[in-house]
């Protein structure tokens, strides 16, 4: 077979290449799928659909929430689902935050016992002390870590992180953690607004952790 | 020459170690950089030492991380960590830290924001626990979860500061802890490993890897 002769314009061009080009030890944060917002209701990954992969690939995923924008002031949320239809696994969690309002007049810490569940199967809040607004440049961004999904040993723990812009304009940051109390592989993971409303705008990038 | 700018193209190794660019590619994964995984098996400790088996941990990166699936003691006990000036043969860096946890409990009976006093350290030299509150449970299906970022462990200029974050499942009462911890090795000396165990008794299960962040 003739080689066909490529000079460094076309190679330019290039967008991928194997491991062995882009190095001997390549990236372990893995981008898998990424959810934009559209007058979304829910935004859903589910393992085997869409391109989706939440399974045992990876031990560790994170999720990452940019400019996420609500059609109507409400907080923001998650639930898994281990069947992949229902959205309600048990659910032990923690939540606090910090937030200070625009004027600087009112500022402070402490945990929220509106926002974290004993066992509870309802949507986990991700917002403490307030909810997010929905004027136009109003936004939050975040993220959220979740262990080892599929394991059928143990509990699932989860951890989030986010600021949101909080009625009154406040800047808000929240911390939640908890474990979704079940030893049957978490399948699924869905995003709402919890009160109401739709995600009118934004994205969730889903990635995956390599351990080898 | 009209160049190809759709369908499939043929470039063979000689080709491509001529090209000095190849536009967009970049390494899969971004810069988060795998170094090495441990597994616990009923293990007194989990130990990381720079230049022992493939691991790497010196002025290669600014920022390591260490993450935390499942870790699971054979005795209710704290996960904890030291570090190394000496190549692993003692761990007993000084430290300075804080730590604070939100608690929860199953039965909805308490649930707590609050700094925790006895889990900290000043300029102690003793393991630094990673959670607090309460203790790893031992039940089949309690474990441990969670990170630790240390930065620049290689610098003989100043103080290494680390930051942890870990949810457990406590063995009494049923609590989910969320255990925020952070500080410094107070040494200018190198730190060339680190060491991870439960403050007593073995880690029976779980893996912790280790990362560089480019």
């Amino acid at each position: 077979m003739a080689l066909v002769k490529y000079n460094d314009r076309s190679l330019r061009n290039l967008t991928t290449a194997p491991a062995a080009v882009t190095g001997n030890s390549p990236g372990a944060l893995v981008h898998i799928k990424t959810l934009t917002a559209s007058s979304s209701a829910t935004l859903t990954f589910l393992h085997g659909s869409s391109d989706v992969v939440f399974n045992s690939t990876y031990p560790i995923y994170k999720l990452v929430y940019t400019s996420m924008h609500p059609s109507q002031q409400s907080i923001f949320s998650f639930q898994t689902t281990t069947d992949g239809t229902n959205y309600n696994t048990s659910v032990t969690s923690t939540s606090f935050g910090a937030y200070q309002n625009e004027g600087g007049s009112d500022t402070d810490l402490g945990y929220e016992a509106g926002q974290d569940q004993a066992n509870g199967t309802a949507f986990q809040g991700l917002m403490s002390f307030g909810s997010n607004i929905a004027d136009n440049d109003a936004a939050f961004s975040g993220e959220l870590t979740i262990f080892n999904p599929s394991s059928t040993t143990f509990v699932k723990h989860w951890m989030s992180d986010l600021n949101f812009y909080g009625g009154s304009n406040y800047s808000q940051r929240s911390q939640h953690a908890g474990y979704f109390n079940t030893t049957s592989a978490i399948t699924g993971i869905q995003f709402k607004m919890i009160n109401s409303g739709n995600i009118d705008s934004g994205t969730i990038k889903l990635y995956g952790i390599k351990d080898s | 020459m009209t160049l190809p700018t759709s369908g499939l193209i043929t470039v063979n190794d000689r080709g491509a170690r001529a090209a000095t660019t190849f536009g967009s590619v970049a390494a899969a994964g971004g810069n988060m950089v795998f170094i090495k995984k441990l597994t616990a098996s009923s293990s007194g400790n989990l130990s990381f030492v720079d230049g022992a088996s493939s691991v790497v941990l010196d002025s290669t990166y600014k920022e390591y991380v260490f993450t935390f699936k499942d870790i699971h003691p054979a005795s209710a006990s704290k996960f904890s960590f030291n570090g190394s000036i000496d190549s692993g043969s003692n761990y007993n860096v000084t430290k300075t830290s804080t730590i604070f946890v939100a608690a929860h409990n199953e039965g909805d009976g308490d649930a707590a924001l609050t700094y925790r006093t006895a889990d900290d350290l000043a300029q102690g030299t003793g393991f630094q626990n990673l959670l607090s509150y309460g203790n790893n449970g031992t039940d089949n299906d309690q474990c441990l979860a969670g990170s630790l970022h240390l930065f620049n462990p290689s610098s003989t200029t100043f103080v290494k500061h680390f930051i942890a974050r870990t949810n457990s499942y406590d063995n009494s009462d049923n609590y989910s802890i969320d255990s925020y911890v952070a500080g410094y090795f107070n040494t200018t000396s190198a730190i060339d490993a680190m060491q991870f165990k439960m403050s007593s008794g073995n880690i029976d299960a779980g893996d912790i890897c280790l990362y560089g962040i480019l």
